[in-house]
């Protein structure tokens, strides 16, 4: 309450453990139905589903463009490409009237896997397979690697360092989205973090005052795994870019 | 092991590039075989088709007794050296050496053994756990080399290996290569453009131009008989001295006047004479003889390289440079007038227009 008399205070007010400890087990929302932890647990689920999916399916793909010719392939990389201009706001209503559609609101997958159609990923990857020069993939032919071999022994491990920054940027890209789960997500037990902060500063209604307390925490507990990841990913991030391996 | 049988192999690439036309070449089992020629003559073209990296647009390709002009290179039982080394970057050097026999179900104490044996072969037993960017590049050319031993192929295939490195160790890896090629016995096709790595290199050498066969032949027939003038200044350094030489009368003269004293069994009228600057010898230096080459020459240019030096000089109004190697403690200096003298075994002769070998038959005094 005190924010509301003194303005932000740089110092944790006496309720620390208290706040935090309500944030995290009672259970909040209209429905009183979805804790803190639950909505951890769903942004985590959201932040690597996306991270992974999207790193598994652009290396993929970029994979095939970069090594197999096949007709028309680089029409398709322009056109993939492009719809790295529309960025996810543009196409959420067509995403969301497909999404329903299938029956997919209110599930993880309709949560992820639309945020994962998208080709940034692809396109990095492709610039690095790019580089990777020719004669260590004739090696590779010499030496028996099919192409599935190729990949998994020689292409994935050299794209180690790429990985990580990738995994990293999606990742806390993932964490943050918040007009794609407002969307999508009716059900309270499939909130995330991000999405929870606004239902509790939401309630100003009558005389009820928001618990800005437990906001506050949420949003710290919201910044927390991005930080973390960003830290413990770091030194390979930075490895990847000082120390090339070719 | 085995031979390797080119017959009338040709390449063209996408956009209608004949990058080789029509190449045959028997190697016999245990050969060492160096392909050389000019950057774009299609040597590397023609390696990569053997290896099964690049597709056989025509003709025919045995490894041994097999055709292979459709097996995957992983089957064609080879193993190929690459310029740039080619090695997994992230792998060390033991799994480096390992990964192709892993690929191919070895087990694993065979692989251990071969790993060892190679390693020891080469030195390089104490790298065995470093990553090929803690290795310099010797050190990766010896590990590149390793991978092509551990297979125990029929064949080596090298594209340029040693071009990447600095010119003392290229003479050290490329005695060591030669060393290692004679002890295995593996059947071995060399792709280089440097003409001194392949003649010290190959049993014989394939001398290719514009993507046909130019000349092949033992180093020494390739140096003492080339077969056209395009041979005759690749092979050799400083390259041989050419020089138009039209008949007179029932006699050969130079540019200049000099009639040369030579046999010659052709109905041409115009060719082109070859003289090797080791064989231009300062007539005071030399015994005394009247057959063959005698020619006034200007001195232009001295390049002292030590125990020699190249005497770069003209013979008369419009003449080209003309090299005369003499020993190094001799003091030359320009505009100063030497003779000099070549014996007729030693002089070479080209159709002008195909840029042919004619055959000298000797003298005409002593005929
Ligand atoms: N993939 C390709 N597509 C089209 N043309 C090619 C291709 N690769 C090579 N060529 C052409 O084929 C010819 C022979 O090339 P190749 O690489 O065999 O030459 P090289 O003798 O190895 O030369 P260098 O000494 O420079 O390596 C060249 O004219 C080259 O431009
Ligand atoms: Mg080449």
């Amino acid at each position: 309450m005190s924010i509301y008399k003194h303005g932000l205070q740089l110092t944790p007010g006496g309720h620390f453990t208290d706040t935090y400890k309500q944030v995290l087990t009672e259970a909040g929302g209209f429905t009183k139905s979805v804790t803190g932890l639950t909505m951890l647990w769903n942004s985590l689920i959201l932040g690597l589903g996306f991270a992974i999916g999207k790193i598994v399916i652009s290396m993929l793909a970029a994979y095939a463009i970069v090594y197999f010719r096949f007709p028309l392939g680089t029409f398709f990389f322009w056109i993939i490409f492009s719809t790295l201009l529309l960025p996810l706001e543009v196409r959420i209503l067509p995403s969301y009237e497909i999404v329903q559609g299938l029956g997919m609101a209110n599930t993880y997958t309709g949560l992820i896997v639309p945020l994962i159609a998208s080709a940034t990923g692809t396109f990095y990857f492709r610039q690095f397979f790019k580089s990777v020069p020719d004669e260590l993939v004739e090696a590779a032919r010499i030496d028996g690697a099919g192409p599935l071999k190729f990949f998994i022994d020689i292409l994935v491990p050299l794209s180690k360092t790429m990985i990580a920054a990738i995994f990293i940027i999606m990742f806390v890209f993932g964490w943050n989205q918040y007009l794609w789960p407002t969307l999508i997500t009716t059900d309270e037990s499939l909130f995330t973090l991000v999405r929870g902060m606004k239902q509790i500063l939401q309630v100003w209604i009558g005389a009820q005052i928001p618990d800005t307390n437990q906001a506050m925490a949420l949003a710290v507990l919201a910044m927390l795994p991005p930080v973390l990841i960003v830290v413990i990913f770091q030194s390979w991030f930075v490895k990847g870019l000082v120390e090339s391996e070719k | 092991m085995a031979g390797i049988k080119l017959n009338t192999l040709r390449k063209i690439y996408a956009g209608n590039v004949e990058a080789v036309k029509g190449i045959s070449i028997d190697i016999q089992d245990g050969e060492f075989i160096v392909l050389v020629g000019p950057s774009g003559c299609g040597k590397s073209t023609l390696l990569r088709m053997v290896a099964g990296l690049e597709t056989i647009t025509d003709g025919e390709l045995f490894i041994g007794d097999r055709l292979v002009n459709n097996v995957e290179p992983a089957d064609r039982d080879i193993a190929m050296v690459f310029q740039n080394y080619a090695l997994y970057p992230h792998m060390s050097v033991y799994n480096n050496l390992a990964y192709g026999l892993k690929n191919r179900n070895i087990p694993k104490d065979e692989i251990e053994k071969r790993v060892r044996k190679a390693a020891e072969i080469l030195e390089i037993g104490d790298f065995l756990d470093r990553k090929p960017r803690q290795l310099s590049g010797g050190q990766r050319q010896r590990v590149a080399m390793g991978r092509a031993i551990v297979r125990e192929p029929a064949a080596f295939l090298f594209d340029e290996p040693l071009s990447n490195l600095d010119a003392k160790l290229r003479v050290q890896m490329r005695m060591e290569i030669k060393k290692l090629q004679k002890e295995l016995g593996t059947t071995s096709l060399y792709v280089t453009h440097d003409q001194l790595e392949a003649m010290t290199l190959a049993d014989r050498l394939v001398v290719l131009s514009g993507g046909e066969v130019e000349q092949i032949g033992s180093p020494i027939d390739v140096y003492e008989k080339p077969a056209s003038t395009f041979v005759a200044t690749f092979i050799g350094s400083p390259a041989m001295n050419l020089l138009p030489l039209t008949k007179q009368g029932s006699d050969w003269k130079l540019d200049n006047g000099a009639t040369v004293d030579v046999k010659l069994n052709t109905d041409l009228s115009d060719l082109i004479l070859g003289v090797r600057p080791e064989d231009l010898v300062i007539e005071e230096l030399s015994e005394k003889f009247d057959t063959g080459l005698h020619t006034a020459l200007t001195v232009n240019v001295v390049e002292p390289v030590g125990a020699e030096s190249y005497v770069h000089g003209t013979i008369g109004e419009g003449s080209v440079d003309v090299v005369v190697r003499a020993p190094g403690k001799l003091h030359f200096e320009p505009g100063q007038i030497l003779k000099v003298t070549a014996k007729p075994e030693k002089l070479h002769t080209f159709d002008t227009k195909t840029g042919k070998r004619i055959e000298v038959q000797g003298a005409l005094e002593a005929a």
